[in-house]
């Protein structure tokens, strides 16, 4: 009975099994997106190769294929989803990215580890389009600018839904993700750096604080607000807000266009809005770099020339609708975006916000600790 | 007396038709509970909108978008190659360990059988980390090959357990036998055990073939960046917002897999195994 | 018996030896590797507070909460899988039929998207809570809760359950039932002394296929926990892939492999022939 059964349950996977190339036929579109790890054989790609690595969803439809066009030069794209995971990948050089696109803290720690190369800014001139103001922000995890370009920035602020939340409560402080009217209306996002970043705002403390005291009185604080929250995600918030399941969540500034497009598109009766608290908040920047086991340096450059040409920059912006550093890119767009100060804040709205710095391996690990004492609380 | 019987006869009928109702109402309400999920999908493939929560009219759009997914192709294909070539690996491998295994004393055959249980008992989270610790201290760099290595892994002791039990049943008699009348040890082999043990082969393949479709943990950690299986795409997806194409493929699959079962199970059978 | 190969053969063992290597290269050394890692610091130094940290409060309460979703959810699948295999049974369809397969073909849709599907059916403004909106029924709140994550390991290793059970429950010889009833037994009896006894190394075979990927999983309570809810599987994962302190997560996978030891011992105790198969 026993055997009979496995041969019928094996004849049923074997029949189900052949039923997969079909499908595949079908679906058989020229692999040109996830590229196999297994293509690093390094000669026999001949130079005119670039291995990229950037964030999922971080690049305007078409843009790789144009730059590939224009160049000659083979792109391998690779997608990483949160930086904690990209770096051991470069740190390790089990795959020789040419061409890496993390945040600002991390390039920090890139710097100080010694992995990247100096970018040749000859070969780089329309690094000029890129306002001078985030060159400057830049010097605070790469003085001198000498390794990265910058790509996208932003803020953390609260979405809320004005359907769900009553104009007298409309958030301006943090302290609207602790009130108790909104028990399970309220989202986080599940990232430590970002959601301590909330606590040290509110308790006043620097956001790169190492002090152990201060870590556990943050701790608590986000300890206390737990029953209230709904879930902690990261990008699931844009599903979930859009989807009305929670009045107000914790989001990157990027997502509100996406956001509100996606509302608008559905016909929702309910607006979502965005607001960099008046504690401040984190203002981040992803920038481009060289890692030191690039191999193929110059086409890196090459690219990173390309993606600051202004027409490049605007079909980016266009679709990952974070805001662009790259000035001639914003003159380019509509003054309706331009002037939307909730897509590009201006100085006043930023003048709280700080940026994060690389903390050392103990205070990562203080903050890991403290981070999993809040979600298995 | 007559009357007697035929009051317990009805009683009895009536007790085994209620039995009956509340058996199928249990077998309903299971049923119900392991295919909602699945309705949801195959619903959610049709929804023009794209949000889970909204309705917004009935589309195919999803469904010729999948044919333009590029991501999902690569999944795919690298999803079906990892199970084609994990499963023949491992199926080689294991009719190769099997025989050996079988020809042992009984200590080093205990020794060997234990091995392959590991695999089998561990957690999938502790094999998969395992391996990555490997893998990167042997500096076998993180990609399609670590995955491959990892499938064949898990499923050499599917084959192994398939097998074994084939070769068992074998009989010593035949083999020498055909060895009597001439054939080498070689050809005694492939003639007269292999057709015994085919089976077991046969099963252990498709098993093995299954058991790496459907792997996502181990998957997971001993995946390089950039390379994706279904399970693995899904998973960030998961994170990021599903694209309804997901749900289109899964239904398409999910209609295979009805259609070749109702095959499978109304077309006149060949071999009439009993049941 | 008697008859099989059993004679040694030093040509056909060879035929184990690519196996051998294949599995110390890549079921031994790995698993040496989680013992290296689990017992040393960043350093390399030797130390056991990779393994003490299970005692930190924020681990601790992963492992017992890991354990005792699992063990409600493994009992909750015994106690449905038992009766469906016994009415299957009674329907005499055989191992092989139609009805059988159905209630395994769920598995055959990806098991992220299946649990994908149920937290859109769960959630506030999901499926469910829609239905019962439109019938003035109220709504239920169970998303991001244990209870939740329970019903999702339910939903997934339900299966697991079934097939041993129903294996072994269809080798059952109906005459022993017959006797059984010619010598008085009633319903209940049957089922006590003859049914549950003969079918333990199925029931064994399905508790480790459900208990072990439910006390390790970190998927469910991802999906259904909203984040909310750590297990130790959680803790661990996040330890790899967030953290990078790989140290401590080997250390407290060495732990849970402990875990796993002391259930496969105390299971093996029940099913002494070690027929329990999965398949």
């Amino acid at each position: 009975m026993k055997k009979n059964f496995r041969t019928r349950i094996l004849v049923l996977l074997l029949a189900a099994a052949s039923a997969f190339p079909t499908a595949a036929c079908g679906s058989g579109t020229p692999q040109n997106g996830a590229a196999s790890a297994s293509d690093d054989g390094a000669a026999a790609d001949g130079d005119n190769v670039l291995y990229v690595y950037n964030w999922g969803e971080y690049i305007g439809d078409g843009v790789v294929e144009q730059f590939e066009k224009e160049t000659g030069i083979r792109v391998v794209y690779d997608t990483f989803q949160t930086n904690e995971e990209m770096y051991p990948i470069i740190e390790a050089g089990a795959i020789r990215y040419d061409v890496v696109c993390p945040s600002d803290y991390i390039i920090q720690k890139m710097i100080r580890n010694d992995m990247l190369y100096p970018i040749d800014w000859d070969k780089v001139p329309n690094i000029s389009n890129i306002d001078e103001k985030y060159m400057k922000k830049s010097e605070a995890f790469d003085p001198g600018n000498r390794y990265s370009v910058p790509y996208c920035w932003g803020t953390i602020g609260i979405l809320y839904n004005t359907s769900l939340v009553s104009p007298q409560d409309t958030p301006d402080s943090w302290n609207a993700l602790w009130d108790e009217k909104y028990s399970d209306n309220i989202l986080m996002l599940d990232s430590v750096r970002d959601t301590f970043m909330v606590a040290e705002k509110l308790l006043g403390y620097d956001v790169n604080t190492t002090d152990e005291k201060q870590l556990e009185a943050c701790r608590d604080l986000l300890i206390r607000q737990k029953p209230l929250v709904q879930a902690y995600v990261v990008d699931q918030v844009r599903d979930k807000m859009i989807g009305g399941e929670a009045a107000m969540a914790m989001i990157y500034s990027g997502e509100l266009l996406y956001v509100q497009e996606c509302l608008e598109e559905a016909g929702s009766p309910y607006v979502l809005k965005y607001v960099i608290p008046k504690e401040g908040s984190n203002v981040w920047i992803d920038s481009w770099v060289i890692p030191k086991n690039a191999r193929h340096k110059e086409n890196a450059e090459k690219w990173l020339n390309f993606l600051c040409r202004a027409e490049i920059a605007k079909e980016n912006f266009e679709y990952i609708t974070y805001p662009t550093p790259n000035r001639a890119a914003f003159e380019l767009l509509d003054p309706d975006i331009r002037n939307n100060r909730e897509v590009f804040p201006d100085d006043a709205d930023l003048e709280k916000c700080s940026v994060f710095e690389y903390l050392g391996t103990a205070g990562d690990e203080l903050y890991d600790t403290m981070w999993n004492e809040v979600k298995a609380y | 007396m007559n009357t007697a019987t035929s009051v317990k006869t009805t009683r009895r009928g009536l007790l085994s038709a209620l039995l009956r109702t509340v058996e199928n109402f249990y077998l309903t309400i299971i049923l119900v509970f392991l295919y909602i999920p699945i309705a949801t999908m195959i619903v959610l493939s049709f929804n023009a909108s794209k949000s889970r929560s909204v309705w917004g009219g009935f589309t195919l759009h999803w469904y010729a978008e999948l044919f333009a997914d590029a991501e999902i192709a690569a999944a795919f294909r690298n999803t079906l190659l990892i199970a084609v070539l994990s499963a023949v690996a491992a199926t080689i491998l294991g009719t190769a360990a099997a025989i050996g295994i079988n020809a042992m004393k009984k200590l080093p055959r205990t020794i060997c059988l234990g091995v392959t249980n590991i695999p089998m008992l561990n957690a999938d989270i502790v094999t998969g980390i395992s391996l990555m610790l490997a893998f990167i201290a042997f500096r076998i760099s993180l990609g399609f090959q670590t995955i491959l290595i990892s499938h064949i892994t898990f499923n050499v002791p599917y084959v192994i357990l398939s097998v074994l039990p084939k070769l068992r049943q074998t009989s010593r008699s035949a083999y020498e036998a055909a060895q009597d009348l001439g054939a080498t040890p070689r050809q005694a082999f492939f003639r007269v055990v292999m057709p015994d043990i085919r089976p077991g082969i046969t099963s252990g393949f498709l098993l093995a073939f299954t058991m790496s479709l459907d792997d996502f943990i181990i998957t997971h950690f001993t995946r390089g960046a950039g390379i994706d299986t279904l399970s693995t795409l899904i998973y960030s997806q998961v994170r990021r917002g599903v694209v309804p194409s997901m749900y289109a493929l899964s239904t398409i699959i999910f209609g295979a897999v009805l259609v070749l079962l109702l095959l499978s199970n109304f077309l006149p059978r060949k071999k009439n195994a009993a049941a | 018996m008697k008859t099989t190969m059993t004679i040694p053969s030093p040509g056909r063992k060879a035929l184990a030896f690519p196996y051998i290597l294949w599995m110390i290269g890549f079921t031994i050394i790995p698993l040496a590797l989680i013992f290296v890692f689990g017992l040393t610091d960043r350093n390399g130094a030797f130390t056991l507070a990779n393994v003490a940290a299970i005692a930190r409060p924020d681990h601790a309460k992963a492992l017992s909460r890991a354990l005792l979703l699992s063990l409600v959810s493994t009992v909750i699948c015994l106690l449905l899988a038992f009766p469906l295999c016994m009415i299957l049974r009674g329907r005499r369809l055989g191992t092989g039929s139609f009805v059988v397969f159905i209630f395994i073909l769920p598995m055959w849709m990806n098991f992220l998207l299946r649990t994908f599907a149920w937290q859109t059916l769960l959630e506030k403004k999901g499926v469910i809570n829609g239905i019962l909106g439109a019938m003035h029924l109220g709504s239920i709140r169970i998303i991001n809760t244990p209870e939740a994550m329970i019903f999702g390991m339910v939903y997934n290793f339900l299966p697991f359950m079934v097939l041993p059970i129903y294996n072994t429950l269809c080798k059952i010889d109906d005459s022993l039932i017959d006797a059984a009833h010619d010598l008085g037994a009633d319903f209940f009896q049957t089922l006590l002394r003859v049914f549950v006894p003969l079918c333990v190394p199925g029931i064994v075979s399905g508790i480790t296929m459900v208990f072990v990927p439910a006390l390790t999983t970190f998927v469910i309570s991802d999906i259904l926990g909203g984040g909310k809810i750590l297990l130790i599987g959680n803790v661990i994962e996040g330890e790899f892939t967030r953290s990078s302190n790989w140290n401590l997560g080997a250390g407290l996978s060495l732990v849970l492999m402990v875990f796993i030891l002391i259930s496969m011992a105390a299971l093996s105790f029940f099913d002494k022939n070690g027929e329990g198969t999965a398949f």
